[in-house]
C-alpha cells in the first residue's frame, strides 16, 4: 500500500473507532451514527494530509507531529461547530492524528523486499 | 614492424615520463600479492596509492578492478611496469581505518550492520560481473573518512586466502566462498554478544557446506535487512516470547500512542462522562 492509501485507511478506521467511543456517553448515544460518520470523515481528511506529507518528508517524528497538529486542528473545527466539548474532542482527535501520521511514515517501508529486489 | 627514429624517441619519452610520474613515499600495506605504497602523482599533483605486484602475479588485478566501477570498489587510475619489469597500478589512496581497526572501537550494533551491508554491496556487484573476491577479510576492508566503505585486494588466485576467512572449498573460487568469508566477517564485526538472529545469519553464511549457506550475497543482505526492519530472519526460528519481544520492539511507538489514547479516553469517560 502506498502512503496516501495507508493514511486514508488508517484515518477512516481510527476515526470510526474514535467516534464509536461516544457510545460510552449516554447523552449523545442517540446521535452515534452522525458522530461516527463525522469522525470517519475527519479521519479521512487527517489521513489524506498525513499521507501527502509522508510522500514529501521521510521522518517518523515529523510525521507523528504533523498528524498530531492536523488532528488537533480538525478536532478544534468540530468542537467549534458544537461550541462545547473542546477537551473531549480535541485530545483524542490529536492522538488519533498522531497515530495516522506514524502509520503513513512507518508501514509503507519495506527494506527487506527492496534488498531482495522485489 | 619498422618504426622511425622519431617514433622510437617519442615512445621512449612516454615511458620516461611514466617512470617519473609517481614518487613512492611510504609503505601503507603489504600482502601476498604485493606491496602498496603511498605515492605522489607528479603530473596531477595528488597523493595516490601504488600497488607493486610480486613476480608470480600479473596485471590481472588491475584489469579486474578497472572493469568494476562501483562506489565500494577502489578505482584504478593507471597501470604500468617498473624498470625491473614488475607490474604496478595506481589507485585512489584511501584515508581512513581498516575494518579490523574499526572493530576494536565500540559502535552500536545497527551501525555495524549497516556497515556490513556496505561491504556486501560491492561484493554482490562483482559477483554480477562474474568476479569473485576470494580473500575477504577485515584488513581488506577500508572505511574512508567520509564513512564510505571500500573493498580492496581483488583478483587473487583461488588457492590463496586467509585462515579463518577461507572457505573449505576455497580452491574452487566460487560465489559460495565469498559468502562464507562474509559470514566470518559478520561474526568479527558483531562479536560474540550479538543477538541470536544475527549470530544465526553469520553461522548460516559460514556453514561448512556450500549448499547450507545463502545461495548468494543478495540473500544474505536480505536477511540483514529483515533484522534491521524488525522482521523475522530466515536463518533463525524464534520462540513465542522472542516473537512477542520483537513485535513490541518493532511497534513500540505505535503501542505507546495507542496506550496514550486508551488511557486518555478512559480518563475522559471517568472524569467528565464523555
Amino acid at each position: 500500500m502506498n502512503k496516501l492509501t495507508i493514511g486514508l485507511v488508517a484515518g477512516a478506521v481510527l476515526g470510526a473507532l474514535d467516534g464509536m467511543t461516544s457510545w460510552f456517553t449516554p447523552e449523545v448515544r442517540d446521535g452515534i451514527m452522525g458522530i461516527v460518520m463525522g469522525s470517519t470523515f475527519k479521519g479521512l481528511l487527517n489521513g489524506l494530509a498525513a499521507g501527502a506529507f509522508a510522500r514529501k518528508v521521510n521522518s517518523t517524528l515529523a510525521g507523528v507531529l504533523f498528524g498530531l497538529v492536523v488532528g488537533l486542528l480538525l478536532a478544534w473545527g468540530i468542537a467549534a461547530m458544537q461550541g462545547k466539548y473542546y477537551l473531549q474532542i480535541m485530545l483524542p482527535g490529536s492522538i488519533v492524528g498522531a497515530i495516522v501520521g506514524f502509520a503513513t511514515q512507518r508501514y509503507p517501508e519495506r527494506r527487506a523486499a527492496m534488498a531482495a529486489g522485489k | 614492424m619498422y618504426l622511425s627514429n622519431r617514433k622510437l624517441d617519442h615512445l621512449r619519452s612516454i615511458i620516461d615520463e611514466d617512470e617519473e610520474r609517481y614518487r613512492l613515499l611510504e609503505i601503507v600495506g603489504r600482502g601476498g600479492m604485493g606491496t602498496v605504497y603511498a605515492a605522489e602523482d607528479t603530473l596531477l599533483r595528488r597523493r595516490v596509492a601504488i600497488k607493486i605486484l610480486n613476480p608470480p602475479f600479473a596485471e590481472s588485478e588491475s584489469r579486474i578492478l578497472a572493469n568494476l566501477e562501483h562506489p565500494g570498489i577502489v578505482p584504478v587510475y593507471d597501470t604500468g611496469r617498473l624498470p625491473d619489469g614488475r607490474p604496478f597500478y595506481a589507485m585512489k589512496l584511501i584515508q581512513g581505518a581498516r575494518l579490523d581497526q574499526y572493530c576494536t572501537q565500540p559502535h552500536p550494533l545497527g551501525e555495524r550492520l549497516r556497515l556490513f551491508e556496505k561491504i556486501c554491496e560491492p561484493v554482490a556487484f562483482a559477483h554480477s560481473r562474474d568476479v569473485v573476491h576470494r580473500d575477504l577479510k577485515p584488513s581488506n576492508i577500508m572505511i574512508g573518512s567520509f564513512g564510505e566503505v571500500l573493498v580492496l585486494d581483488w583478483g587473487i588466485p583461488a588457492v590463496v586466502g586467509t585462515d579463518g576467512f577461507m572457505a573449505p572449498e576455497q580452491d574452487r573460487g566460487t560465489v559460495a566462498a565469498d559468502v562464507y568469508a562474509l559470514g566470518r566477517l559478520l561474526m568479527a564485526l558483531v562479536g560474540v554478544d550479538a543477538p541470536k538472529s544475527i549470530s544465526a545469519i553469520a553461522a548460516k553464511a559460514s556453514a561448512a557446506g556450500p549448499e547450507m549457506r545463502y545461495h548468494d550475497v543478495a540473500a544474505l543482505l536480505s536477511d540483514i535487512a529483515r533484522y534491521l526492519d524488525g522482521e523475522p530472519v530466515t536463518a533463525y526460528r524464534e520462540g513465542p516470547s522472542e516473537w512477542l519481544l520483537r513485535q513490541i520492539g518493532r511497534h513500540k511507538i505505535l503501542i505507546g500512542l495507542v496506550a496514550a489514547y486508551l488511557i486518555m479516553r478512559a480518563a475522559l469517560i471517568f472524569f467528565t462522562g464523555r
